[in-house]
C-alpha cells in the first residue's frame, strides 16, 4: 500500500466516506456512501463531481513554431492536429507499427502551446514516447503541479457559470483559461461519461477548495470510480488496457471518427503516422473484427473475459467490458467479433458459469449522448 | 441467528434452516443486480456454490453451509435483486432441510460474527 500515490484530495475523499482502492499506482475513491448505482444515476439526473488527478496532464512547448509541432505531433496519431483552431480540444490515439493502439488521449489547442491529458496507467510511456518522437519541435513537460477535477452531468453547466461565470458559454470540446478564487483553472467542456460537462486542471493548492464549493452545490455529489466506468459503458466509449490496446487498431476499435479525412487515403497529408499502411487499408477494405455493443438477454451480466460465441457454435470473441447499466436498467457489455458477426441485432451466446447464454450484438452507444454541441 | 465465516446468517424454521447474506456482506458488495438461485429438490453438499451474487462491481457466491436438501428459494430476490442491499435480513436467498438441526451449534453466534467483521 506503501506504494500507492495519494491524491491532494485524498483527506476530503475520505472524510466523505470514500471506499478507497488501488488503481493504476494510486489510492482512489472507488465509491462513497451513496453507492456506484445511486452516484451513475445522480450524475445523469443532475451533477458529479470526479477526482481524476491520476491522469497524465502534458504540456507540449513548441520550439520550432505550431506547425512544426502539430506536424510532429501527427506522426504519433492518425488525427488531424495541425486543423484544430485554437481553443478547441480533440480525441487521439498514439498508434505503434502494427496499427495497435499505444494509448487514447485528449488535446487541446491553446495557441501557445498544445495540452495533453493522457491515461494515468500510460503516462510515464506516453511521456517518454512523446519526449522520444516530438524533439526537436517541442518541449514535452510533464504538469506535476496541478489536480484533474471533472464535473459531469446536465447540471454542471449551471453549476460551474455559478462559480466560474465565464465558462457558460463554451460548446462542446471548448477549452480556455479562467482566473478564480482557487487559481488559474484550464477548463475544457468534455468528459468521459456521455454527460456535458467540464474538465477543470487546478493548482494543487486550490484544488481542495475549489472541489468543496463544487460539492457546496446541492446539485452535486462525488462520483468514484465504479460509477466512471459503468457511465463510461452506458456511453459506449473505450476503457484503455481493457477495449483497446496494442492487440486492438482504431478501425477494429470503432473508432474510425477519430482519423479525419485529411489523415486518410487522399487526404492532404495521409498516412505518416505508425501503423499507416495496416489502419489506411482496414478503414479502405474494412476491419476483420469489430467492437461492438452487446445485450445479453437476461439479467446475467457478462464480464470481462466472457468468451463469445456464434449461433452456430462457433468462437467469436470476447467480452472486454460489461456490467449493469443503470440508467439503461440491464446488463451491458462490449466486446470484438468478427466483422459478418458484427451487425445489430446478430444472435451470439456468452458463457457465464459454463452455460451459453443468449446476447444480441447491439448499436453503440447504449445511452446517447447529451454533449452542449 | 447463526454466521458463517463467508459472511452468511443461518435461521431455524421450524426443521428448515432459512440462508441470507449479513448486512455487512451486501454492504461490501454493493448494488446487487443479479441472483442465480438453486433448483428446489437440489441436494447440495458443504461448501458447494449454489447461489451467484451479481453486484453492479463483481459476481460472488453463496455456499451451501451444510449438507441439505433445497425446499425452498426467495424467487423475488430474482425479480428484484436491489432487495438483497434494502433489507439484508429479510433477503432469504433459500431454505435448506439439512440432517440434524445441532450441526448448526459449530457456526458462529452474534458475537463472534461481529468480532470477526471487526
Amino acid at each position: 500500500m506503501s506504494d500507492l500515490v495519494r491524491l491532494d484530495l485524498h483527506a476530503l475523499h475520505v472524510e466523505l466516506g470514500a471506499r478507497m482502492v488501488p488503481f493504476a499506482g494510486y489510492d482512489m475513491p472507488v465509491q462513497y456512501p451513496m453507492g456506484v448505482l445511486k452516484e451513475h444515476l445522480h450524475c445523469r439526473a443532475a451533477a458529479g463531481l470526479f477526482d481524476v488527478s491520476h491522469m497524465g496532464q502534458v504540456i507540449l512547448r513548441p520550439r520550432q513554431g505550431a506547425e512544426a509541432l502539430a506536424l510532429a505531433f501527427e506522426a504519433l496519431m492518425p488525427v488531424d492536429v495541425a486543423g484544430l483552431a485554437p481553443g478547441r480540444q480533440r480525441y487521439g490515439l498514439f498508434t505503434n507499427a502494427a496499427g495497435g493502439i499505444l494509448d487514447d488521449l485528449m488535446f487541446a489547442n491553446r495557441d501557445q502551446d498544445l495540452f495533453v491529458v493522457v491515461n494515468a496507467a500510460c503516462k510515464a510511456a506516453d511521456i517518454a514516447h512523446m519526449a522520444a518522437h516530438l524533439a526537436p519541435a517541442a518541449e514535452v513537460i510533464p504538469v506535476t503541479d496541478r489536480a484533474l477535477l471533472a464535473l459531469q452531468g446536465p447540471q454542471a453547466g449551471a453549476v460551474l457559470a455559478r462559480l466560474v461565470p465565464g465558462t457558460a458559454a463554451m460548446r462542446f470540446m471548448d477549452v480556455g483559461t479562467f482566473d478564480s478564487a482557487w487559481g488559474s483553472l484550464w477548463i475544457s467542456r468534455s468528459g468521459y461519461t456521455g454527460e456535458d460537462g467540464f474538465e477543470i486542471s487546478v493548482p494543487r493548492a486550490g484544488a481542495e477548495g475549489l472541489a468543496r464549493a463544487l460539492l457546496a452545490d446541492p446539485a452535486v455529489a462525488p462520483i468514484g470510480l465504479g460509477a466512471r466506468d459503468s457511465l463510461r459503458l452506458e456511453a459506449g466509449l473505450c476503457l484503455y488496457g481493457h477495449d483497446i490496446d496494442t492487440t486492438t487498431t482504431p478501425v477494429q476499435a470503432g473508432l474510425a471518427w477519430a482519423i479525419q479525412k485529411v489523415r486518410r487515403t487522399g487526404g492532404a497529408r495521409a498516412g505518416g503516422f505508425p501503423g499507416a499502411d495496416i489502419i489506411l487499408r482496414e478503414l479502405h477494405q474494412g476491419p476483420a473484427r469489430l467492437r461492438v455493443g452487446l445485450r445479453p438477454e437476461g439479467r446475467a451480466p457478462m464480464r470481462e473475459g466472457t468468451p463469445l460465441f456464434a449461433a452456430d457454435g462457433t468462437p467469436a470473441g470476447t467480452v472486454t467490458s460489461g456490467g449493469f447499466g443503470p440508467s439503461v436498467e440491464a446488463p451491458i457489455a462490449m466486446g470484438y467479433v468478427p466483422a459478418a458477426l458484427s451487425a445489430p441485432g446478430t444472435p451470439l451466446t456468452g458463457e457465464v458459469r459454463g452455460k451459453r447464454l443468449p446476447v444480441t450484438a447491439a448499436p453503440l452507444p447504449f445511452r446517447p449522448p447529451t454533449f452542449k454541441r | 441467528m447463526k454466521y458463517t465465516k463467508d459472511h452468511e446468517w443461518l435461521r431455524v424454521e421450524g426443521d428448515l434452516v432459512v440462508v441470507g447474506i449479513t448486512e455487512h456482506a451486501a454492504t461490501q458488495l454493493g448494488d446487487v443486480v443479479f441472483v442465480e438461485l438453486p433448483e428446489v429438490d437440489a441436494m447440495v453438499a458443504k461448501g458447494d456454490e449454489i447461489c451467484v451474487i451479481e453486484s453492479v462491481k463483481a459476481a460472488s457466491d453463496i455456499l451451501a453451509p451444510l449438507d441439505g436438501e433445497i425446499v425452498a428459494v426467495n424467487e423475488k430476490l430474482a425479480e428484484n435483486p436491489a432487495l438483497v442491499n434494502e433489507a439484508p435480513l429479510r433477503a432469504w436467498f433459500f431454505k435448506m432441510r439439512i440432517t440434524d438441526l445441532t450441526e448448526l451449534d459449530d457456526f458462529l453466534d452474534e458475537d463472534e460474527y461481529a468480532e470477526l467483521i471487526g
